[in-house]
């Protein structure tokens, strides 16, 4: 591991180890927060128990369609608009104001359209994630450059061929840009969508959890969400790293 | 010489050639380039110079087939140029044209792995290719890990293992200080002598080009034509020391004579240009 890496570690450590001591000494109220130890092992006795494995399936389950749905989605559509520019024209102030407008507001009439399946949490997801994977295909595709157009004539390469083998590894830095937001987006879309009116998944534990001053169930799950989504985020940054590195982009 | 032997040495043409962009949101078409004439022989090394916005460019990609003739006919081998760019035609850019996905290696082999050739083939040339450029010991790198004359002698190898019989290049050197565009134009010479293919330089540079060519086509301020070609009589076997020959100064002088008042235009200092 790099110095960089040992010093984020140690700022991590030394955070969980300030809130362990601040809740054990009663600085911070540990009926308001339990000491990050007793998160950690109240998750570890929910997963072994298997009581939450289900609804653990069943969110993740939905991050990763709706991430699916949004990045093919938001690709495709990207590309369409990026082709007419009077489109692109009249959408980007629609782009430009779309994280301002609060998507959650659209959940009941979702409710009403597809009723209390896991769909409309599913399309909440993709609400929340589809724009940042269009925003990204558009900022990939303008900056691909020009020369490699004329390349690819001189090459006689066919329209499908170039959008392939030139067009789209040029563009692919910022596609995986969009891609590193779009999973972070159905995280936020999803989890907030189910614990404002779904029926279950882990939003839901949570909300109940809270309802019920269960402080053990609900941190443990809010535990379980930050280690994932951090993995998550983590494994995909470490990729983009390691690609941009490569390429020459240099550390971020 | 016969008629017969002298058009057979004629390798690449335009003749009368035109090229008016149409005028976009109602203004007016801009007239780029020409009516220009121009004969290539086989196996020539020639360089167009000019003012910035003269048209070379735009000769280069209408003789390349990378944009049409308005009027005119283009002719590559007897055969006519349109639409598409012909095999045997290799183009360097001005821009790095490198793909900085690949390694210098898959960058120069690109092109031959698109063509069907075989695999031993294909190693063979490309480390030619990579050894004459000097970049044997790069061939793992990624083009982000190379100067910006290396990545330029990138696009040349990936060029140079596709055979082209007629080389046209772009300004290749634009981006590059003025050593290294001298040292870059010592690799070009050994490149057009060792394969014996026709170059047509692109270039703003008059020492590069005077230092460069066997004729040189110097061109008015848009649209473009030819107002002198200079030949200069250099032996085939020649380098970058001539630049300090008396006769370098007389070349570079002729073109500048040319160019002066042509340049001002171009810069909009009309009057200046008239006097």
């Amino acid at each position: 591991m790099s110095k960089v890496g040992w010093i984020r570690l140690a700022v991590i450590v030394l955070a969980i180890g300030l809130l362990e001591v601040c809740c054990r000494t009663k600085l911070i109220n540990p009926k308001v927060v339990i000491p990050p130890s007793e998160m950690a092992d109240a998750l570890v006795q929910m997963l072994i128990s298997g009581q939450v494995n289900g609804q653990i399936a069943r969110t993740f389950g939905i991050v990763l369609l709706a991430a699916a749905i949004s990045i093919v989605a938001g690709f495709a559509i990207g590309v369409v608009i990026h082709a007419i520019p009077r489109v692109r024209q009249a959408l980007d102030p629609f782009f430009a104001t779309y994280y301002a407008v609060p998507i959650f507001i659209f959940y009941p009439v979702m409710i009403v359209i597809f009723g209390l399946s896991i769909m409309p949490i599913v399309l909440m997801g993709v609400a929340t994630a589809v724009v940042a994977m269009i925003i990204a295909t558009l900022n990939g595709l303008d900056r691909i450059p020009r020369v490699l157009t004329k390349v690819a004539r001189v090459h006689r390469m066919g329209t499908v061929s170039t959008a392939l083998r030139l067009k789209l590894p040029a563009a692919a830095p910022h596609l995986f840009t969009g891609v590193k937001l779009v999973v972070s987006y159905a995280f936020i879309g999803v989890i907030a969508s189910e614990f404002i009116l779904a029926p279950a998944g882990l939003g839901r534990v949570i909300a109940d959890a809270y309802s019920d001053f269960n402080n053990r169930r609900m941190y443990a799950m809010m535990l379980l969400l930050v280690i994932v989504a951090t993995a998550v985020n983590m494994l995909l940054h470490v990729f983009d790293q390691r690609w941009a590195e490569r390429r020459g982009i240099g550390k971020s | 010489m016969t008629a017969d032997a002298q058009a057979q040495q004629i390798h690449a043409s335009l003749k009368g050639v035109t090229r008016v962009y149409p005028g976009a949101a109602g203004n007016k078409p801009v007239h780029a380039l020409g009516p220009v004439d121009l004969d290539l022989r086989r196996g020539e090394f020639f360089a167009v110079v000019g003012p910035s916005g003269c048209g070379k460019s735009t000769l280069l990609e209408v003789l390349a087939g990378l944009q049409p003739a308005s009027a005119g006919t283009v002719m590559f081998e007897d055969r006519s140029v349109s639409g598409e760019v012909p095999d045997g035609i290799g183009v360097v850019f001005q821009e790095d044209a490198s793909f900085p996905w690949l390694t210098v290696w898959d960058n120069a082999a690109f092109g031959l792995r698109r063509s069907g050739v075989d695999d031993a083939e294909i190693r063979r040339r490309v480390d030619d290719a990579l050894a004459f450029m000097g970049l044997k010991d790069f061939a793992r790198a990624y083009p982000s890990q190379l100067s910006g004359g290396m990545r330029q002698r990138v696009c040349i190898a990936r060029t140079l293992v596709l055979q082209p019989r007629l080389i046209l290049l772009d300004e290749p050197f634009g981006a590059l200080d003025a050593q290294t565009r001298l040292l870059m134009g010592d690799e070009v010479l050994r490149l057009w002598r060792r394969t014996g293919a026709t170059v047509l330089l692109i270039t703003h540079a008059l020492d590069e080009a005077a230092m460069l060519s066997d004729r040189i086509g110097a061109m008015s301020a848009r649209p473009g034509r030819f107002l002198d070609v200079v030949v200069t009589g250099w032996p085939r076997e020649r380098d970058s020391k001539i630049v300090s020959e008396a006769a370098f100064g007389e070349i570079t002088g002729r073109l500048w004579d040319n160019l002066r008042g042509e340049s001002m235009k171009s810069l909009g200092y009309a009057g200046m240009a008239a006097e």
